[in-house]
């Protein structure tokens, strides 16, 4: 054993060149890679090029991350890169771009310039309010169906799966039903409305900008909900009954201690699900897509719609590239803002939970 | 401070009755240990005591008011927890504090009443940490510090020691009774470790299958337990029982069925012939010369005194000298239980003999 753990020790010196008293290998003690240190020059053969790159630790990392790395190369960074390139450009579908420096975004311009783009801002703007609002009821719709699933109801798990149906389904598929459900002759809502004598006409879910706006939103927030409920809901269970019960003596009532001890908790959870949601809802495209193709009149615009419209429909890819790359700082500062909400907290440090 | 009432307390979970008719009175300014095995209904009691449970029959007083349905912050106790139940978000001072910010009490008061609290009990320098950075000791005594803070008339403690390691057992075991000495809080504490129980308590509740087996001073219970189950649990090692048969007369003994007799000092009344079980507790059996025959199984030396397991008439004992015992596995010893410290039991009801 001694003299096996001596010439990996060995094996592993000469290939630094040089001894590492930092590197351990698994059954090498100190002592013997010191003493294999000092004996390494008179020592066995060194191994070629080849061997190290099989033995050597580093080396060896580098080889198990490189078929992650290669995926993430080639179909996140790749696209972005060549997205960023394209933004420069005015290739159109069929023709290669010519280098056209940040024309495309002179083009959009900024709000408050005469030429700017308006259907450009309308759909920042339609981004933003369908990102803050949608999120914000997912939020506290979330939050609200997680308190409740938390309690001891009857048939919990099947309430619990049924919560998660929305998240299942496909958004097509869904967004064709509620394609149906706003429908401005068949929906359901309209019809029911009016046999039940509360509204003598079918209400104009989609053809109005206003109606349309809500209605997708009422979509997206459908969909995103059991996600996040799911989500704070195995946070919640990790809050240990007896924290609730210690507030209880301390003079909680059922608020103070969900402000006090619950939500300062969840706090971390609810960062992370937030994170995740604001960034979906920023990009959301297949929803907004399939009910309504970004109008009435622009009207449900996102910069996701508007990029593939531009761009894939429309074939300027160079034009469409850069309203996509226009949504990159708008999500740094999404991220940023969660990076540092994500930060373990200073109570979060140290120690073991038990 | 307060007395606290339990009288004909129930508890029924479902259809499945936990506590069956439990009476207990406790004096103002009493220690009152609850020990039993797990499942003996002693936690249960302990959290209809604080409000945690409902009580499905009898009823529990704290001082001269009836309790059964005053929610648990208006019933002026504080309950230190099993896993402290200390608040992962707040500093050592804000878990102290938390119950007192609840009720609105002026800030100098707060700080005034945590600093006395953390003087009490040494915290001082630990205010500003969170509960992760602590030790399962400090843990343990910001727990208190919480309950000392509210100064409340009933102290409850829900097997709070069994979370830490022997040691700190054993010192944090003197530490809330001196706590106690000083504070005289009427105090209810729960444990399964009946050494903790002969320590600590003014007076032991033993329990047993939702009912009261015993009740009294440790060293009461000690000398006199009431019955099988009390012998059997009161008293580290564990009191040997035999069975046998009573033979009154001078000198009276119980003769087993393999032909053993063990002194008696005196046969209880009428017990002639009568089947019962012997007790002797390990300590009170000596070394004497002209004493029944023992085989010795086991020798384990603890330095102050030894264990030893003997075999006498084909039952095993065991016994604990003051001496040093040279005898190995197999030799012979000369053995007798104190005539005047047995214990016998009735073997068909368990129940104490004379």
């Amino acid at each position: 054993m001694r003299g096996r753990a001596f010439r990996g020790a060995a094996v592993f010196v000469g290939a630094g060149g040089e001894p590492r008293p930092d590197r351990r290998r698994p059954g090498t003690s100190e002592m013997t890679e010191n003493t294999a240190g000092r004996l390494a020059g008179a020592d066995l053969h060194r191994p070629g090029f080849y061997d190290r790159l099989k033995i050597n630790r580093n080396w060896l990392g580098f080889w198990f991350m490189l078929p992650a790395a290669l995926i993430l190369m080639l179909f996140l960074a790749y696209p972005l890169g060549k997205g960023f390139w394209l933004s420069f450009t005015d290739a159109k579908i069929g023709r290669e771009g010519a280098w056209i420096g940040i024309e495309n975004y002179e083009w959009l311009g900024l709000p408050w310039w005469d030429d700017a783009d308006n259907v450009f801002w309308l759909s920042v703007f339609n981004t933003l309010l369908y990102t803050v609002v949608a999120s914000i009821l997912k939020f506290v719709i979330g939050l609200y169906l997680a308190l409740l699933l938390n309690e001891n109801l009857p048939f919990k798990a099947l309430i619990r799966s049924i919560v998660l149906i929305p998240f299942v389904v496909p958004t097509v598929l869904s967004a064709i039903a509620f394609w149906w459900i706003f429908d401005s002759q068949f929906s359901i809502i309209s019809w029911s409305l009016r046999h039940l004598g509360l509204l003598d006409h079918n209400i104009n879910f989609l053809g109005d900008p206003n109606n349309a706006r809500m209605s997708l939103i009422f979509a997206n927030v459908w969909r995103g909900v059991p996600f996040i409920a799911i989500t704070l809901l195995a946070g919640l269970q990790t809050v240990s009954p007896s924290l609730y019960e210690a507030a209880t003596l301390d003079g909680a009532n059922r608020w103070q201690n969900f402000r006090y001890v619950t939500f300062p908790i969840l706090t971390p959870i609810i960062a992370v699900v937030m994170t995740f949601s604001v960034l979906l809802t920023f990009t959301d495209f297949q929803l907004v897509w399939a009910m309504t193709r970004g109008g009435p009149v622009n009207s449900t615009h996102l910069m996701a719609t508007l990029s593939y419209q531009r761009a894939i429909l429309a074939g300027n890819l160079g034009e469409g590239a850069a309203i996509a790359i226009s949504m990159v700082p708008f999500l740094l500062v999404a991220i940023m803002i969660s990076w540092f909400g994500l930060q373990r907290r200073k109570w979060q440090q140290g120690g073991q939970d038990d | 401070m307060a007395s606290v009432g339990i009288r004909d307390v129930r508890k029924a979970f479902g259809s499945t009755q936990v506590i069956h008719g439990v009476n207990i009175d406790i004096n103002d300014g009493e220690f009152v240990i609850l020990v039993g095995p797990s499942g003996c209904g002693k936690s249960t009691l302990l959290r209809m005591i604080a409000g945690l449970e409902n009580i499905s029959g009898g009823d529990i007083r704290i001082g001269d008011r009836v309790v059964n349905d005053v929610p648990p912050k208006e019933r002026d106790i504080a309950m230190v927890f099993q896993n402290y139940a200390l608040y992962p978000h707040m500093t050592v001072a804000d878990n102290m504090a938390f119950s007192m910010k609840l009720r609105g009490a002026p800030k100098s008061e707060i700080e005034a009443r945590v600093n006395k609290a953390a003087g009490i009990l040494g915290l001082e320098k630990l205010l500003d940490r969170y509960p992760r950075q602590l030790s399962g000791g400090q843990r343990q005594r910001v727990a208190m510090g919480r309950a000392i803070v509210r100064d409340p008339q009933v102290f409850l403690f829900d097997e709070p020691l069994s979370n830490l390691d022997a040691k700190l057992r054993v010192q944090m075991r003197t530490e809330i009774k001196e706590l106690h000495q000083r504070l005289k809080t009427t105090t209810v504490y729960v444990t399964h470790d009946q050494i903790e129980a002969m320590t600590m308590a003014d007076k032991i509740v033993v329990m047993h299958d939702g009912i009261v087996e015993q009740m009294g001073a440790p060293l009461e219970l000690y000398d006199r337990p009431a019955n099988l189950f009390v012998a059997g649990f009161i008293g580290s090692p564990a009191m040997n029982f035999i069975r046998g048969k009573v033979r009154a007369g001078a000198p009276a003994s119980v003769v087993t069925d393999a032909g053993g007799a063990f002194p008696l000092a005196i046969a209880p009344q009428g017990s002639d012939g009568r089947p019962v079980v012997y007790g002797m507790r390990p300590e009170h059996i000596h070394l004497d010369p002209n004493g029944l025959p023992a085989e010795v199984v086991v020798v384990e030396p603890t330095g102050s005194e030894t264990q030893v397991v003997v075999r006498v008439a084909g039952s095993e004992l065991v016994c604990v000298f003051r001496e040093r015992i040279t005898a190995g596995p197999g030799e012979t010893i000369r053995i007798s239980p104190d005539p005047k410290l047995v214990h016998v039991f009735d073997a068909e009801t368990g129940k104490r003999l004379g």
